[in-house]
């Protein structure tokens, strides 16, 4: 007759002095039981807090819709000084989301980019590209210049000193009806290429762009 | 011990002798001392109940150490400027709307059309000023008495949440009056927040709640003003203030040497 006493006990049965806890059994009831609390309110609590995040993280990824406005007929642009225009960046705010952009017709002397159907005029932002104070155009100088930190801006919107750290953002245009069309604003490496929209004082060149990604909510236009 | 002697009552007549209560009946207090009594029984119906008292003595009855002067009351005085900030800005609330078409207008009907309007949102706005200038000096007293040491390490750190904090509120808050210069701050404050390499760009889409400054960046500013950082900084003073009690204040650095032998001789 064997000896119930002297069997080998299970290594796996951690809590064999709880009431109940049957010799061999890897998980006991409380065990389970602990667990099964565990996950239900872990359960409990991401169904409230998961659907709070994404709420408060969902306009990160809502792409901005793409709004042209028209502001007058080509040839009311010179090619070799800039018109202030008004144009509403932002619906809803009042005068808040208006913003400056000055605009002339391409120059093939000055402008070395690629041409293509969204260049025909120019549209520089007035966002300066190093803490985004507004920048003016002092036409007798020749230069875009911002009156927070002295950062200073050549015709094309390049960089000429100060602490800015890439160009001037530039917005889309293109000709409709006879009408320049403004569009989404695009951001510019110092070669004037472009990219999607970066907020002021993330560089371009070199690693900038990818230390700095675009976000999904604005983007440039595709093949452009 | 000599049995004692029961002696005869004073030969009072009957009618004059002073009557034992009936068997049963409990004293009867009269309404004045009753009315006097009426908030000690009230706080003892409720320690019987919750035996709040021993936390009070313990967070309030602490001993303190030798030297312990006017600069260890800085953590208090931060605490009282955010109550300060606290109940103004609760009060601020009633009037303001954080809609970018009425928030300027509403801050300015504050200021000009409401009783006591200009001095409540005075007190809010110098009161932040004082709540960062009184946290300053609260941490730089910490760090010159080497408070923060060994085992305060974690009280230190939970003070460095609370300062982040409060410049969090200040960041936030300056927008909500939403004028050129708070707006053009904002701007500022994103395009920095933005230059944090990888994560920045995203961080200030979360703050405006889009890829530019819009129409819900005003409500968010101010629900993470008033609802979200408020909450963290009470619920941190809580467990910074339980610490405090818990590990008990240091003793100025000047203190140091005269102290331990005494405190030998004393034990000895």
């Amino acid at each position: 007759m064997p000896d119930r006493h002297s069997q080998t006990k299970s290594k796996y049965t951690v809590d064999r002095q709880i009431p109940g806890a049957f010799e061999g059994e890897t998980v006991t009831r409380r065990r389970f039981m602990v667990g099964t609390t565990h996950v239900a309110g872990a359960v409990a609590m991401s169904a409230i807090a998961l659907p709070a995040l994404g709420f408060a993280l969902g306009p990160i990824f809502e792409s901005k819709e793409e709004n042209w406005q028209a502001v007058g007929s080509p040839d009311s642009f010179p090619d070799d000084e800039y018109i202030p225009q008004v144009i509403v960046e932002t619906e809803g705010i009042g005068v808040i989301g208006e913003t400056t952009v000055y605009m002339r017709r391409r120059n093939p002397e000055i402008d070395k980019e690629p041409e293509d159907e969204y260049n025909q005029v120019l549209a520089i932002s007035t966002r300066c590209m190093h803490l985004g104070c507004p920048v003016r155009y002092i036409a007798a100088s020749e230069r875009f210049i911002c009156p927070c930190h002295g950062g200073v801006y050549d015709f094309r919107g390049g960089v000429a000193g100060g602490p800015p750290v890439r160009p001037l953002d530039r917005f889309y245009t293109r000709i409709r009806n006879g009408q320049v069309e403004v569009g989404p604003r695009f951001s510019v490496n110092s070669e004037m290429r472009r990219f999607s929209p970066r907020l002021p004082g993330e560089p371009l060149d070199g690693i900038g762009q990818y230390l700095y990604p675009s976000r999904p909510g604005q983007r440039k236009l595709p093949n452009t | 011990m000599a049995p004692k002697i029961k002696l005869p009552k004073p030969p009072l007549p009957p009618s004059f002798q002073p009557k034992p209560p009936p068997p049963g009946a409990t004293q009867q207090a009269s309404p004045v001392e009753t009315a006097k009594e009426a908030g000690i029984s009230a706080v003892d119906w409720i320690d019987e109940r919750t035996s709040l008292s021993g936390g009070a003595r313990w967070m309030m009855f602490r001993k303190v150490p030798k030297g312990t002067n006017w600069f260890y009351t800085l953590g208090s005085a931060a605490m009282f400027a955010f109550l300060n900030q606290a109940i103004t800005g609760v009060f601020l609330a009633m009037y303001y709307r954080p809609s970018a078409n009425e928030a300027y207008e509403s801050a300015r009907h504050i200021t000009n059309d409401v009783f006591l309007g200009e001095f409540v949102r005075g007190m809010h706005k110098w009161g932040s000023t004082v709540m960062v200038i009184l946290v300053f000096l609260h941490m730089a007293r910490t760090f010159f008495f080497g408070a923060y040491k060994y085992p305060r390490e974690l009280n230190w750190v939970i003070g460095v949440i609370l300062l982040v904090l409060t410049i969090v509120m200040s960041l936030t808050g300056y927008l909500l009056p939403f004028d050129q210069r708070s707006y053009w701050a904002t701007i500022v404050a994103m395009n920095i927040n933005g230059t944090g390499p990888l994560v920045g760009p995203y961080l200030s889409d979360f703050l405006m709640g889009g890829s530019e400054f819009n129409a819900t960046t005003l409500s968010r500013f101010y629900s993470i003003h008033m609802l979200l950082v408020p909450g963290l900084i009470g619920a941190l003073i809580g467990a910074h203030l339980y610490l405090v009690a818990k590990l008990g204040t240091t003793a100025p650095p000047w203190m140091k040497a005269e102290g331990p032998r005494e405190l030998s001789e004393r034990e000895a």
